[in-house]
């Protein structure tokens, strides 16, 4: 056979087959297609070689920028990956799985997902975690189905300094239900909830908000927390993962269900994916959390094994009544997440958050200095900060990228009225060099 | 086996950080700083070489066993798929989002519009959006692209319409978008039943989603009249491309009459599952749906080169973060161009082969409730062993002691005791021989020895899991969170 199908069957093999089943043709058992109904075109190209195939690809990936310093985040973060997660994740029992169905002979997955839920539950201070959602935007987006749900209210209250990506994948999922959204605009500079505490009222399932935020500031939502629970609201917190190493738990602020996106522990940037989502809640909700649970149980023999558990939630039993219709989740990039906090540990995990603030101070301090540049956070941040500039964000990103900088998100595409202003991320990657290398850059496109 | 978090040593150390090339920054404020570190493992990089792989070894995989699930495709993963997807491994998606940083991603977004215009090729789509991250993220996509759809007609719609032998997620993804589900019964001879269909089908009906070849692995010859009657009601027709492994090259659901697809690239084009995900669910539409697409959108100009559009007034907006998941994407691109036109209709030929001769070797022994040709997965039912006290769970547990994952059972819901087996293209005669000999030895031991099921399986790590247990008591973390 010249074509790479990965067929194994050899003609004699196949007459075989065909003969045991007492049928002429290959074609015989296609039968059951109508023939007006049959393909009008399958215009591909031949197959080639391995070999073939990847110095294609070679090529095209030598079409993208090569060494890019990334000072850019926007829930993507260019984080080092332990060589042991892409060695452990990358075995194939793991990798060539299928999702845990028959317990007995998943228990290397499913005992992983239980430690990963652990790992989740610890450092967002909540009891009860699934077993991933597909990416931090989707998980917002199923937490706010969640609040609508456990309270049985319509009306959200979301914070501006929310991812706007995240945002708007809210916006899309509640598009068709009736449910009101209300966007609170942040004002830069002013790291107060006074004016999400105000947008609470009876009607409100949820406030949503994001730590550290958009813009890299770190808020306490203690008193919001307060605020939504005294009218009957939950407190949805959008976590980054790595900031949790340092900052307090969202638990500990009194958070009802926390959120984020996982890609930071251990998934490689990849264009945007694969990562998770995580999702973690009180021990309360457990029973409207979507996707996948994995829960701890007994053998026959009374030993400890592990099984999916409450599946009555899900789509496959439940139907069009499910908690979701989530199936398939990032089982795999989850598992990353637990190789990557358990190869780093308690202590190492509280290092790596150390160097990211201590980094992004540092560039905070040495960006703030230029003359005409304004760090705008009115407090505490957490890798990442917003500067505004004499000039538009934009026009200096991009004569910076053409210098090999990505130096930040340019803020006019998300807040117009913020069109000198970009957000600034600094991760453990960065170099003191590249950082003071980004500042000189930055000052000679601001002096000429 | 013991618990990373039981392995944890105080003060053990595994991977080690680069030291601060930069001063210390002062604390953060008391009130936002974490009191004590998060309780993490404490282990030794060895530790966790060990830990992680020996919990590897609890597990079957399309690697180590063969993976006869139905409706579910576990083909065979080619090794090369994840160097060529690593070869993209470094590129920051906020980078073509950055004004002119599309020049500084063109091979990332060239990947992710070729593979969608081989992936409409293949379908008989006119454009193919790849955000949706999960074949049930697809689904759902469909649903809200075919609801800005109606909504821009001024349509009134209020149901979705499914057969009972649909996936679960068919439901469950429209009644996420809003809609109410009208289940259509499964006839005698194995298809949605044409005359309920008739009825249910008002102006209210939004859309119906199949699934061709269904659940059962038959192809339903009706599937252009009921495209045109739902058409007739202004109503678009949904393909649930997750069976779409039996029939690339023979029938494309575009040509046909479907307006929206969903695939599932993990198994129509051979991407690893990962133990459950990631996965990656491109959606395929017809021309009316197109300016309903997500965005960002990666479009190609006439001087060839690729960019992101902004967003299209009428789309439906993000559905998730970037462009999708991209590395699952380069591997399903990699597995097409390797395998290419030729290889594509072989991969359907030979899962329709291979399908159908184990229907046809197991069919004297399992009860076949509805014996056609199939398509790439045959459902038989336990019935005649449930009379002497073996149940399809049963017959399950058999297997994994012979060293098979077995195939998904109880699934669909509309055959009793369902044993659903997809064998796929990549499994060698020999294998198949092997497992029908196995199935037909659990097939005689249901008749000569039913209680000797009840102890199975033996040889795995543990034994049968007590499931109500776990959901009681939801053990859901370790202690002490």
């Amino acid at each position: 056979m010249s074509t790479a199908s990965y067929c194994p069957n050899t003609p004699e093999e196949v007459r075989e087959m065909l003969a045991a089943m007492g049928a002429a043709s290959i074609d015989d058992l296609f039968q059951p297609i109508p023939p007006g109904l049959r393909a009008r075109s399958f215009d591909l190209p031949a197959g080639m070689s391995e070999f073939e195939m990847l110095r294609r690809f070679e090529h095209l990936a030598g079409k993208n920028a090569q060494h890019l310093a990334h000072f850019v985040g926007g829930g993507y973060y260019d984080h080092l990956i332990p060589a042991v997660v892409d060695h452990l994740s990358g075995r194939a029992e793991f990798y060539t799985a299928y999702t845990p169905y028959q317990p007995e002979c998943s228990q290397g997955t499913l005992q992983a997902l239980f430690e990963y839920q652990t790992a989740i539950c610890r450092l967002t201070g909540m009891e009860v975690s699934n077993a991933s959602l597909y990416d931090g935007g989707t998980a917002l987006a199923e937490a706010a189905m969640m609040a609508l749900r456990i309270t049985g209210r319509n009306r959200l209250v979301i914070d501006g300094a929310v991812n706007p990506f995240h945002r708007e994948v809210v916006r899309t999922y509640l598009a068709n239900l009736d449910v009101e959204l209300v966007e609170i605009g942040p004002k830069l500079g002013m790291e107060d909830d006074l004016r999400l505490r105000a947008a609470i009222d009876d009607a409100t399932a949820a406030v949503l908000v994001q730590n550290p935020n958009f813009f890299g500031s770190v808020s306490d939502f203690r008193k919001l927390a307060a605020d939504a629970h005294a009218a009957g609201a939950l407190l949805v917190v959008s976590a980054y993962p790595v900031a949790l190493g340092l900052i307090e738990s969202p638990g500990a602020m009194g958070a009802d269900v926390v959120v984020g996106d996982g890609q930071s522990l251990g998934n490689p940037l990849s264009f945007g994916g694969p990562s998770f989502g995580f999702i973690a809640s009180r021990k309360e909700y457990i029973r409207n959390l979507p996707g996948r649970i994995i829960g701890e149980t007994v053998d026959k023999k009374g030993q400890r094994g592990f099984v999916l558990t409450l599946q009555a939630r899900e789509q496959h039993i439940k139907r069009h009544k499910a908690t979701s219709n989530i199936c398939s989740n990032q089982s795999l990039c989850a598992l990353r997440g637990l190789i990557f906090l358990s190869s780093l540990g308690a202590q190492g995990f509280a290092e790596l958050a150390r160097l990211n603030y201590d980094k992004a101070e540092y560039a905070k301090k040495v960006l703030g200095s230029l003359s005409g540049v304004e760090v705008m956070n009115g407090g505490a941040t957490f890798n990442e900060f917003t500067v505004c500039l004499p000039t538009i964000a934009e026009e200096v990103v991009t004569a910076l990228l053409r210098k090999g900088v990505a130096a930040g998100v340019p803020l006019s595409p998300y807040y117009p009225e913020m069109e000198r202003c970009m957000v600034v991320t600094v991760t453990e990657k960065r170099t003191r060099e590249e950082i003071d290398t980004l500042a000189r850059h930055l000052e000679g496109i601001l002096c000429s | 086996m013991q618990l990373i978090y039981e392995k944890s040593v105080p003060g053990r150390r595994g991977v080690r950080l680069p030291a601060s090339d930069v001063p210390a920054a002062p604390e953060l404020p008391a009130a936002l700083r974490r009191k004590e570190p998060a309780a993490l493992p404490e282990a030794s990089e060895l530790d966790v070489v060990r830990h992680f792989t020996g919990l590897s070894r609890r597990n079957f995989s399309v690697d180590t066993n063969f993976y006869p699930l139905g409706s579910c495709t576990m083909k065979y993963n080619a090794k090369v798929l994840e160097e060529a997807a690593r070869l993209f491994a470094p590129y920051h998606p906020m980078v073509p989002l950055l004004p002119h940083g599309s020049s500084f991603s063109q091979g990332c977004l060239g990947l992710a519009y070729e593979l969608g215009a081989a992936l409409a090729e293949i379908t008989g789509m006119d454009e193919v959006t790849t955000q949706p991250l999960a074949g049930a993220h697809g689904e759902m996509t469909g649903i809200m692209l075919i609801a800005a759809y109606h909504e821009a007609k001024g349509n009134k719609k209020k149901y979705v319409v499914v057969p009972d032998s649909s996936h679960g997620t068919n439901p469950a993804s429209a009644t996420m978008v809003g809609y109410e589900i009208i289940t259509v019964p499964t006839a005698p001879y194995g298809d949605m039943d044409l005359d309920r269909f008739r009825e249910v089908m008002t102006d209210e009906v939004a859309a119906v989603m199949m699934t061709c070849p269904n659940t059962l692995g038959l192809f339903n010859p009706h599937i252009q009249e009921i495209c045109d009657i739902a058409h007739d009601h202004d109503a678009l027709m949904y393909y649930d491309g997750a069976n779409l492994n039996a029939i690339l090259g023979k029938v494309r659901p575009g040509d046909v009459g479907f307006d929206v697809i969903h695939l599932n690239l993990h198994k129509t084009f051979g991407t690893p599952h990962g133990g459950g995900g990631p996965g990656s669910g491109p959606v395929g539409v017809k021309k009316q749906l197109v300016p309903f697409l997500p965005s960002p959108r990666i479009v190609k100009y006439d001087d060839g080169c690729y960019g992101v559009d902004a967003p299209a007034h009428g789309s439906i907006g993000r559905t998730s973060g970037f462009f999708g998941n991209f590395g699952v994407m380069a591997k399903a691109f990699a597995y097409i161009t390797m395998v290419g036109r030729e290889g594509l209709i072989q991969v359907s030929e030979q899962a329709v082969l291979n399908a159908n001769y184990v229907m046809h070797r197991l069919k004297d022994v399992y009860d076949l409730p509805y014996d056609q040709t199939c398509m790439h997965e045959c459902v038989f039912s336990a019935a005649r062993q449930v009379k002497s006290g073996v149940h399809a769970i049963d017959i399950a547990k058999f297997l994994i002691d012979r060293g098979y994952h077995p195939p998904t059972v109880y699934f669909p819901l509309i055959v009793k005791e369902a044993i659903m087996i997809e064998p796929t293209e990549t499994e060698s005669k020999e294998t198949l021989d092997a497992f029908i000999a196995v199935m037909r030895e659990a097939a005689e031991l249901a008749e000569s020895d039913p209680a000797a099921f009840a102890e199975m399986p033996r040889t795995m790590p543990v034994t049968r899991l007590d499931e109500t247990k776990a959901a009681r008591e939801q053990n859901v973390c370790y202690f002490g969170c």
